[in-house]
């Protein structure tokens, strides 16, 4: 019996991903482990293994092919002794084990096309159709949907080929199950949503520049889920912004003493170099467990306060930026974020992070000192409730005791989600990380 | 020795479904049968009763052939043992059929009773019981008795009449469906208990065959689980028929005689009366077949006779799974054959979604027809819902009329505030063979909308499932 390859998911929350290429052609041989196919998401790209023994029949999706829906069938291993000319004929006929085919993260090749992302957890995304396409629903689930003014596009379907049926409808309506994505936009009354605005058509953009005045580049997945998931967070996060300047000469002069503190290995390499924004990275995990009202995820439900300091942290690549997380940070001492951070960052450029490692978190630190900028607000990425925005740490002139005195000054901008952090706290927060970042010393015990 | 990856406990319409849809996923094979390849569906239930059926209304028809301007010189008669023959044909070629499509899908056969000694190994031995005659010859290249071993057990050995302790079925003058089937003779007079599908059809059959029928039914309604207004139109074409009914009533006491048998029966207000005819079929239910398979020793959980699963045929002991009757009602073979698909593919590692027995349909084949799927009025109104009823009746359809079956209605309910079709209740002419439009609309999950924008062929029957959803929303046409 011939074997259908299905597009795999590679996370809990995928709804599509893109096959970047075949590594076996229509016609081999392939054994269980052979990798068949690279799949490309918008985090990254990962590895389609064949788990049973035969021939590539058929390659239903070919190279190169963009949003293909998990569990669609991509290709057709015909089992050994099988005639390969029935099976790619009898292709997607025959109802064959979803799991011949696992994915396999991790380890794909560094050539491979550009995919990452910028943000942390897609169970936060809208689930479903991109805006135009058909949606698939059964009758009832739409008359559902239309009297409780629920927003079918943002429900994920349970039926077959992924239609959206009664119960998902109802599941939507109690604000649980496999749709949690649609509670902000979809259960709230409809007009907020309806009249969110739209903007100009592609069409209409075009008109204002000359036809071949600019070259079209496509849009990679990445990009396309920069721009989703920010103009959602824009659109659903009701943002509010707290500035402060902290100075750093303490900081600054303690890091050169654990920096010039660091055991060296045989080549004379220190065992870490911690970063200002190391620094940053614990004094903000450390502020989340001084301030833990503000150490919270809004859901519609009820408010997740956790227990643990999640920061995310904006890595800069190629195309775009993706935002590792560092788990349990204020646990985690200098020298070991600054090391977490060095491999996520060089394995953020090879686009080889794991879901998992930028997914989730309670804040995130978006650091543009490097760039000399002084001050900016950044986006908060739900699930956070903040973000942190770090400018570059300068000179300045300031008062003291009323007279002016030259410091290292470095301002901070905190991003609020309004709905789960309010003014004071947030306030409270952004000075218990002032407090920290001016006595670093209170990293250390 | 061969370790099967699946292994099934009965070959009835939901063994030998299971066991094909098994080795249509590539996984070897086997399925255990003591008596009959088709279980009791394909020789001793729905089939062969249908073939008896078919003689009685061939025969109602040309005994009515001057309706239709026909005439018949001499008289229109039968032969008891033709009719059974005729039954018994149909049987056996299905028979063979299942033999044929389990050696084509390379599944081994193995003749004999079987009993789970633990998860994973089976004994096959002799049956315990004799086979109920005739028997069909064993397929040939069956394998016998012995061990075997096997990832997966998938119980599906079915059900059996329900004895009343002091009723017992004696072969002789108590009959249950078996005897009823292939009787040497029709009876003269018939007492038929219970008033469910098998009662009923028997009724039905022996009474256009000439029996005096009476239908004696515990519950104040003939066909017991059919929407009220249905069964109570049904009723009125049972009596116009002459069958005699007698609701609210039970049989207490049965003497037998030489060569009849004399029932005590009581009413709901103690009334006794005494009632005598040549037989009685005892039609009051069926019960798994949940003995001698070693479920005792496992530690299968069980609940009212039945195996509980967990809806994709998992029992509480691993490796060991149920399907259709023996896992609970509804009793009915297509329901078998759902859930022994859903269990082996659940086996397989696939995601089948559980089967909602809400849509599950069920059809009578009674003159005239029952069919009906979902919730009865009664029930959606138990549940809270308000609803709106469409009604349409066999006299305003023009094939109905065409047909000589004025007799009849289309019965729809469905949720007043999404349009959601709760149930469709049918009864008339060919109404078994309408009802799946309305199954599919269901499981499709389409509101009034769909089933009054689709256009059904004109002249059909089928029309009147239309006009009963405009009925429903005040816009039918022909009535």
């Amino acid at each position: 019996m011939p074997i259908n390859i299905l597009m795999p998911a590679l996370s809990p929350t995928m709804e599509k991903g893109n096959l970047a290429r075949w590594l076996k052609k229509e016609g081999d041989k392939v054994k269980s482990g052979d990798v068949l196919a690279e799949i490309e998401t918008d985090k990254a790209t990962m590895e389609v293994e064949a788990i049973d023994e035969g021939v590539l029949a058929k390659i239903v999706v070919p190279d190169g092919t963009a949003d293909v829906p998990v569990n669609a069938l991509i290709g057709v291993i015909a089992s050994e002794g099988e005639d390969v000319g029935a099976a790619a004929a009898g292709a997607g006929s025959s109802p064959a084990p979803a799991a011949s085919a696992a994915p396999k993260p991790q380890e794909a090749p560094a050539a491979q096309a550009p995919s990452a992302a910028p943000a942390a957890a897609p169970a936060a995304a809208p689930a479903a159709a991109s805006p135009g396409a058909r949606l698939f629903a059964s009758p009832l689930a739409r008359r559902l949907a239309k009297d409780s003014r629920v927003d079918l596009a943002r429900i994920k379907g349970s039926g077959p080929h992924g239609r959206i049926v009664e119960r998902d409808v109802k599941a939507a309506i109690a604000g649980g199950g496999a749709t949690a994505a649609a509670p902000t936009a979809a259960a709230a009354p409809a007009p907020a949503a309806a009249s969110a605005p739209q903007g100009m058509s592609d069409a209409t953009i075009r008109k204002f520049f000359e036809p071949g005045s600019f070259e079209e580049i496509p849009h990679d997945s990445m990009r396309k889920t920069i721009a989703r998931r920010l103009v959602e967070a824009k659109q659903t996060i009701p943002h509010f912004y707290l500035t402060v300047d902290c100075e750093l000469d303490a900081l600054l002069s303690l890091r050169e003493q654990i920096n010039n503190a660091a055991p060296k290995d045989k080549d004379g390499k220190p065992a870490y170099k911690v970063s200002v924004n190391d620094f940053v990275i614990k004094a903000l995990a450390m502020s989340l467990q001084r301030v833990p009202d503000a150490n919270v995820t809004w859901t519609e439900g009820a408010m997740l306060k956790h227990k643990h300091s999640d920061v995310g942290v904006a890595v800069s690549i190629p195309g775009g930026l993706i935002t590792p997380v560092i788990r349990k940070a204020e646990t985690k001492g200098l020298s070991q974020i600054s090391n977490e951070m060095k491999d996520y960052a060089a394995r953020a450029r090879a686009r080889k992070l794991k879901p998992d490692e930028y997914q989730g978190g309670s804040s995130a630190v978006s650091n543009l000192g490097m760039f000399g900028i002084k001050n900016f607000q950044a986006v908060i990425n739900p699930p956070h409730a903040t973000i942190l925005a770090v400018g570059a740490g300068e000179q300045r002139v300031i008062v003291r005791k009323g007279a002016p005195e030259v410091a290292t000054v470095m301002s901070v901008t905190l991003s609020t989600d309004h709905r789960a952090v309010d003014g004071a706290l947030g306030a409270e927060l952004i000075s218990a990380f002032k407090v920290l970042i001016e006595n670093p010393m209170g990293m250390l015990v | 020795m061969t370790t099967y990856d699946v292994l099934i406990i009965g070959s009835g319409p939901g063994g030998y479904v299971t066991a094909i849809r098994s080795a249509q996923l590539g996984l070897k094979t086997a399925i255990v049968e003591r008596e009959h390849l088709g279980g009791i569906c394909l020789n001793w239930g729905c089939i062969p009763t249908k073939a008896l059926l078919r003689s009685a209304e061939i025969y109602h028809y040309a005994q009515h052939a001057q309706d239709y301007g026909l005439k018949i010189e001499g008289k229109v008669t039968f032969d008891p043992a033709a009719v059974v023959k005729r039954s018994r044909g149909v049987s056996q070629q299905l028979n063979g059929g299942v033999a044929f499509l389990l050696k084509k899908n390379k599944v081994d056969v193995i003749w004999g009773e079987a009993t789970i000694d633990k998860p994973g190994q089976v004994t096959v031995k002799k049956p315990s019981k004799p086979a109920v005659q005739p028997q069909n010859p064993v397929p040939k290249g069956t394998l016998g008795e012995g061990v075997y071993e096997a990832k997966n057990i998938i119980i599906a050995t079915g059900a059996r009449p329900r004895v009343l302790p002091g009723i017992e079925p004696d072969g002789k003058l108590i009959w249950t469906y078996f005897e009823a089937m292939v009787p040497p003779q029709f009876p003269k007079s018939l007492i038929v208990m219970g008033s469910g599908a098998i009662g009923i059809e028997f009724a039905s059959f022996y009474r256009t065959m000439g029996c005096e029928v009476t239908v004696v039914e515990v519950l104040p309604q003939v066909l017991p689980v059919e929407d009220a207004e249905i069964a109570a139109l049904a009723r009125k074409r049972f009596e116009k028929a002459g069958i005699k009914i007698m609701t609210s009533t039970k049989v207490v006491k049965v003497e037998k005689k030489a060569d009849s048998v004399v029932c005590t029966l009581e009413d709901d207000k103690g009334a006794k009366s005494q009632l005598e005819a040549d037989r009685l079929i005892s039609a009051v239910g069926v019960v798994g077949n949940v003995e001698n398979i070693g479920l005792e020793k496992l530690g299968v959980k069980m609940d009212r006779g039945c195996i509980v699963t967990d809806g994709v045929g998992k029992t509480n002991v691993p490796g060991v799974y149920a399907i259709g009757d023996v896992a609970g009602p509804p009793m009915l073979a297509h329901k078998a054959e759902h859930e022994g698909v859903i269990c082996v593919e659940g086996i397989k590692g696939l995601h089948p979604h559980p089967m909602d027995k809400a849509m599950i349909p069920g059809c009578t084949y009674c003159h005239p027809q029952i069919a009906s799927v979902g919730l009865t009025e009664a029930k959606a109104k138990e549940q809270g819902l308000a609803v709106k009823v469409g009604r349409f009746n066999f006299v305003g359809n023009g094939k109905a009329i065409a047909l000589g079956e004025p007799d009849g209605m289309v019965k729809t309910i469905f949720d007043a505030k999404s349009g959601k079709l709760l149930g469709a209740h049918m009864v008339g002419a060919e109404v078994t063979e309408l009802i799946q439009g309305y199954v599919v609309a269901m499981n499709l999950e389409t509101t009034e909308e769909e089933l009054i924008h689709a256009v059904f062929p004109h002249p059909t029957l089928s029309e009147m499932m239309h006009e009963s959803v405009l009925d429903a929303y005040g816009r039918v046409i022909h009535s």
